[in-house]
Formats: C-alpha cells, structure tokens, sequence
C-alpha cells in the first residue's frame, strides 16, 4: 500500500493506489452473515439466477460502498480520518468478476488540512458501477 | 407543476422508527472487517470499527416467518405500494467521531422525503431516509442519508 506522507505532499489530480476485489460466494455468504441480510440474490444461485433473472450471485451494493471507503482509508494509512463518504448504486455486479476500487484527489484544502477524493468501483468492462466521492482530514502534524 | 404523488404516500413523511440501541463488541467488528476485506490493522484486530460497519450493527433481526420470500425484511418505516419496491440508490454519510468496542449506540430513523425526478423512462420516485446514531451520552456519532428509488 503506498500511503501518502502528509498534506503538504497531496495535489489535486494525484491518483490513489486503489485495489482489485474478485469477490466470491464465501465472501457474500461472509459479508450477508455479518450483517444478517437474508437476501437470496446474494447467496442462492438458482433464486438469483433462475427467479430473478441475474447472472449470477448478486454483490450487494454496501459493500461496493465500503470498498471505497477502504480505497481512502488506506492511502491515508491512518495519518487522518474521514469526515464524510457519499456513493451510489449505478450497475450491478456478480460474484466472480474483477472489480477494482480508484481514487483521484479532487480539491486540497491545506489550510483546513482537508482533502476531497473522487472514488469509484470499477468492472472489467471499465465501467464505474459504483461513482462516490470522500473529504478527508489530515492530522495536524 | 402539481405533484402526481400519491398523499397517501406523502403522508409517510416524518415517520420515525423507534429507536434501536446496540452493543459493539470486538468480534462483530473483526467479523465485518473480515467480511469486507479490510487491511488496515486496528480494523482487524477490532480496536475500530470500519466506517460503514453500522450497516451491520442495526441491520434489522425479524423473525424467520416475517421475511418476504426473496429474504427481505418487510421495511416498517415505508411500507412500499403494492406492486413498487425500494432499490438502493445513493447513500452519504458524516462521521462525527469513531465507534470503538464496547460502545452503545443508537439509530433512530426518520423517513425525511419523498419527492419525484424526472428519469429516462419518466417520472422516477426517490425515498429519503435519515439515520442518526448517538452514544450512550447522546453525542451524535455518525448521520447516515440514503436514497431510494421506487420502481
């Protein structure tokens, strides 16, 4: 993980590090236990794909949302924290696709020592599934 | 313009759902940063938790024989039309400070809006729904804001 130093070393424009996910049904089953979401699209193959009508296991849309906040986080690497996280839901993807999480720094505001990112989940097709963007808030050093 | 919503449907503004208080413990948090591929250490060991685990904390625990048949929770706070229902759309959050083990939090949900957008294939409707989570000494620990939309 390269994790950035300190504010005074973040431009607008630099790219974070981001990530690739190739989220399986262990990890939904995982995922859907913790929260205790019984919803069948993300773990029982013949209802998602044969009632529903998906392609397969659905990846349920907080995660996606949390992957992004991780893509903040460790560029961060605990040198501040997050002040604020917004996502949305746009295209649905499947267990077993690569989806990778990117990261662009929008506006620096070193008075502040803030920062906003522009975040995205990203699928194989290159498409953003899931657009968000995070303000970020430097420890004073 | 006029709205073509539904009173009835608008009537459901302000509804708020009785609050839900909740114990963080450390297991539940390692289990989530597991679950979510967290690498960042003080999330795996559970000393914090990661930013969206409140997801997890106040997911709502129903009996079996209240589940739809798609495995969904029945939403008490919007009742969805016969023949509609609640996609997730966007979601924002604002942290106030971090959840730790041993805290005791809890969310009180607020239906805050329903308002329609004009989308591609016409007249799309959104459901806005506010979720406060304080501690035990009542300090505002996170407002999480989700959007969605009725189809």
């Amino acid at each position: 993980m390269n994790a950035v130093q300190h504010i005074d070393s973040v431009r607008a424009g630099d790219r974070l590090p981001g990530r690739e996910f190739r989220p399986d049904a262990v990890q939904l089953f995982l995922y859907n236990a913790a929260l205790w979401n019984a919803h069948r699209i993300h773990f029982d193959h013949p209802y998602a794909t044969e009632v529903e009508g998906h392609a397969g296991l659905v990846v349920p849309g907080p995660l996606l949302g949390d992957w992004l906040t991780q893509c903040a986080l460790e560029w961060l690497d605990d040198r501040g924290r997050l002040l604020s996280f917004e996502y949305s839901n746009r295209r649905l993807s499947h267990a077993g696709e690569a989806l990778r999480t990117e990261g662009t720094v929008a506006s620096v505001d070193r008075g502040r020592s803030e920062a906003v990112i522009s975040l995205a989940v990203v699928n194989g097709d290159g498409e953003v599934i899931a657009p968000g963007s995070a303000t970020v808030r430097f420890d004073r050093a | 313009m006029g709205s073509t919503l539904d009173p009835g449907l608008l009537a459901h503004i302000g509804r708020t759902s009785p609050p839900q208080t909740e114990v963080v413990t450390r297991r539940d948090i390692r289990k989530y940063a597991v679950a979510t591929g967290q690498r960042l250490k003080k999330f795996l060991d559970g000393d914090e938790a990661p930013p969206t685990y409140h997801v997890a904390l106040f997911w709502p625990v129903v009996p079996l024989g209240e589940l739809l048949p798609d495995g969904v929770a029945r939403d008490d706070l919007f009742p969805a039309p016969p023949g509609k229902r609640p996609l997730a759309g966007g979601l924002k959050l604002e942290f106030h400070r971090p959840i730790r083990p041993g805290d005791v939090l809890t969310c009180t949900r607020t239906l805050s809006d329903i308002y329609e957008k004009n989308g591609s294939s016409g007249p799309l409707v959104f459901i806005e729904v506010v979720m406060r989570v304080t501690d035990a000494r009542r300090e505002p620990v996170l407002t999480e804001t989700t959007t969605r939309i009725l189809v």
